[in-house]
Order: structure tokens, then sequence, then C-alpha cells
């Protein structure tokens, strides 16, 4: 796999990867903190077309984006019991057809489905290097 | 007009009450720290439980501060949101069911309406209009607001808030999660000029709109690249406020230039920050305008900025229905309205 030496080369790749994503689909982004998580998202989202901002959902923990594909963007940071995600409703999130990514994603303790793709972005000297592996189980 | 004001919305229970006549007569805050300590942040449930224990005994304290009785009170304001829903539904059932116990008006309130007029309960007060910086953890924003319900949102945060960005660089730093920012800004006084250097992040593009994530990328690399001693860590501390509070005060430069703005207001946690409070000191000097600060136990989350806000409110006539309404979330670009 090729290195992302910059955040444009990490839009670049999420715009591909937007292309062969549809709903409904769960994506985890694992990473460390910096590693372009949101800027993975940010791309996704810019290949849909959207121009808003896309902020770190670190805070609020949860953003979604209204377009013709329904995406969803989740960030457990700051989650420290999971409980609290089913305090923000989070089966009714997952009941509709959306794209959903999830930064953080062993914070929830088991609580979400098994996601349809898990990217791991690995932090280089050089770049960054996102090493995606299809874990849907049937 | 007696305005009781109840801040549930994360984890401090606030209570006050603020008079028309004579400003704030009581005000009482329980922190909920300790208890949720062992879990390294806030465990939601706990939060709930405990603003359930600790809210009915703070009225009374605080009434008893007021040398009032419940009979006085002749309003109530709460934090409608945002924030977490559990603790948030703690105080907006206790105000509205104590306000159709009393039969007197309820307002429900934007929790960062109440930062952004906290300064306005200090004696040296800021007339309106003002320019605000609103600066915490989940926000970094510049507003103008023209009166009571009328603000402007003049540029925001495009990815990290500025308390996001302190919070997690602290954490690069090894300090910890919870109040990683207080700390970032006390190993920030042990450091000393140095060779590192971070960038200012959209500094040299015209807009108010802020960035904070490359920054906090930023920090990551050169952390890592670092040697782990205590002055190193130190000195990149400094660098990094440095770098946060050049950024901030560029901006509000910026924007007091642009709308002629004679006062500017800083609110919410970073605020609190006394190298922030420093830099714009001294650009308002140079500027000849002037700058106004909560004092710091206003910058974090209290009753009395709720209490305020909702005197302000309920003054102007504005009251809710019965209906007991929170919200988890709630845009800055819908703080116009009540709840």
């Amino acid at each position: 796999m090729s290195i992302i030496p910059n955040p444009d080369a990490m839009a670049a790749f999420a715009a591909d990867l937007a292309k062969s994503c549809h709903a409904p689909c769960l994506i985890f982004l694992e990473g460390e903190l910096g590693a372009g998580k949101t800027t993975l998202v940010r791309g996704f989202l810019r290949a849909l077309g959207y121009r808003g901002p896309v902020k770190s959902p670190t805070y609020a923990m949860v953003e979604t984006y209204e377009l013709p594909q329904k995406i969803i963007h989740f960030d457990l940071y700051r989650l420290t019991d999971p409980m609290e995600l089913e305090e923000m409703g989070l089966r009714d999130y997952f009941t509709e057809a959306a794209i959903i990514f999830v930064e953080w994603p062993e914070r929830a303790g088991g609580i979400l489905p098994n996601p349809d793709l898990r990217c791991y972005i690995e932090i280089l000297p050089e770049g960054r290097k996102v090493e995606i592996s299809t874990c849907a189980q049937h | 007009m007696n305005i009781l004001g109840i801040e549930t919305s994360c984890d401090e229970t606030g209570v006050a009450l603020y008079s028309e006549k004579h400003g704030l007569l009581a005000h009482q805050l329980h922190t909920q720290v300790a208890l949720h300590a062992p879990y390294g942040g806030v465990v939601p449930e706990l939060a709930s439980r405990d603003h359930i224990r600790k809210l009915l005994p703070l009225i009374e304290d605080a009434l008893q501060q007021a040398k009032l009785t419940r009979n006085d009170i002749t309003g109530i304001a709460y934090t409608a949101g945002p924030g977490l829903i559990g603790a948030l539904m703690v105080g907006a059932c206790v105000a509205r069911s104590l306000g159709f116990a009393l039969n007197i008006p309820t307002i429900g309130i934007h929790h960062l309406e109440g930062h952004l007029l906290a300064p306005l309960l200090e004696e040296r007060a800021p007339t309106f209009p003002f320019l605000a910086l609103l600066v915490s953890g989940g926000h970094t924003a510049l507003l103008s607001v023209e009166n009571i319900g009328h603000y402007t949102l003049l540029g925001e945060s495009v990815d990290d808030a500025a308390g996001e960005a302190f919070d997690k660089t602290a954490r690069l730093l090894g300090l910890g999660y919870q109040g990683g920012g207080a700390a970032l800004a006390r190993l920030a006084k042990q450091g000393g000029p140095s060779q590192f250097h971070f960038p200012r992040p959209m500094t040299d593009r015209p807009g108010l709109d802020f960035s904070f994530s490359g920054l906090k990328t930023s920090a990551m690399m050169t952390i890592a690249a670092a040697p782990k001693d205590e002055k190193t860590r130190a000195d990149i501390a400094r660098a990094f406020e440095e770098a946060v509070v050049d950024t901030l005060v560029i901006k509000c430069r910026r924007a007091i230039e642009s709308t002629s703005m004679k006062r500017l207001v800083v609110a919410g946690g970073v605020s609190a920050n006394i190298h922030l409070r420093m830099s714009l000191e001294k650009m308002s000097q140079e500027l000849g305008i002037e700058v106004f600060f909560p004092r710091p136990e206003f910058c974090t989350d209290n009753g009395a900025m709720i209490a305020y806000a909702g005197y302000r409110r309920l003054k102007a006539g504005e009251h809710d229905d019965l209906t007991i309404c929170a919200r988890a979330r709630w845009p800055l670009g819908e703080l116009n309205g009540a709840y």
C-alpha cells in the first residue's frame, strides 16, 4: 500500500473510498490522536458534494449530514461509559440507511454492531498508511 | 423580580438567585469532579443521580444565603441544552415543577447564551453592542451581540475547538484528559523560549473562522520527535499555548477592526487562561477598546449566568409553556431563541 503524504492526499483517498461505499455501511476509524480520522471523513463528505464545515465531533460525540446519502459521524473519544451511547439513542442511528463512521470504536465496549469496514490509520514519519479490512459477519 | 437559575448540563450543579434590584443575591455550586475522577471522565448516569441528590438542598442553601423564601421567587430559568440529556432533564423537571407549584413563569436557556452573558454579572459590565469570543472545550466562535437574543455568528472553528486542542495536546504530553487544558497551562509556565514553534492556523487568509486540528497534529509530531524530559515538555507546552493564544488574539483583532466594536467580551472555560487574558488586555490597550472577562468562577459552568440570562428574557416578557423540555444537541446557529 502506498503512503499518503499529506491531508490533500488523504482527501483523495477518501474520495476513492466514497465511490465504493453504499448505505447501509458501518465504518470504524482507528488511529492515534492527529492520525487524520476526521480528515478522512471530511474528504469523504467533500466527494459527496458537501461544502460546509466538517467539525470534530469530539465534544458533541455525533454529527449528522443530511445529503442525498445520509452520513453520520461518531467520535467516542470522550466516552467513559458505553451506557452513554444508549442515552444518546445509538440504536436509533443504526436503524437508518446511512453511512456511519465511528472514531474510537473500541471505547463502546462491544455495544456497536460489527463494522463492514475497518480503517486503521498508521502515523509514519513520511505520512500516513491506511489499512482497510472487511469484517462483516454473515 | 427574583429569578432562580438552575444549571445541570454536565457535572456541576449550579443554583443562583438574581434580583432585578440588588443583582446577584446567592450562588451555590456543587462539583462532581471527585465523583467521576475514578472513571477518567464524566459518567452520565452518575451525573444525573448526583444532580437529583444535590439540586433541592442547593436551592434551599441559595434561598438562605439570599435571605429569601420560596414565595419570593418570581421566575425560574434553567439550562435546557445542550448537554447530557439525563443531567439536563433533572434541572428541567425541578424547574418546571417548582414553577408550576409556585405559579410563576419558567424559561429554558441555551447553555452558551449563559456563558455569553456571564460578564454582565460583574460590576464593571459591558453595554450592548459588543463582540464576544466564546472559547471552550466544545466551541470556539466570534459573535456580534447586539442585544439579548440578537446574536450574529461571525466565525467559528471549522474543526476542533481551542479547548479541545488544549485537552488533546495535554493528553499527548501525558497530562490526562480531565482538566488537561489547565494542566497544560501550568506546565507552560515552567517553559521558556525554545526552538519549538507551532503554526498560527488560518491567520494568513481573510475571515474569522478558526482551525485547531492541524495545530494538534503538529503538536503530536513535535512531541513524538522530542526528548521526554520535563524541561522539553514544558517548552513544548509553552510554544503550543502561545500558538493558540496568538491565533485567538489575531482573530479578535481582525473582528474588532472589521466591526468597529468598542467592547470585547471573552467567555467560556478557556477564558480563564491567564496568558490569553494578558494578551487580550494588551491588544485592547493598543486598539483603544475595552475587554471584559467573567470572574474565574463564572468562566466554568454555574447557575448565576443562567439566572441572569433568564432574568433578561423573562423581563422581556418571554416564558415557556409547561412542557418539560431538554435538548442534548442545540446548535450555536439557533442561539437567538429561548427554548
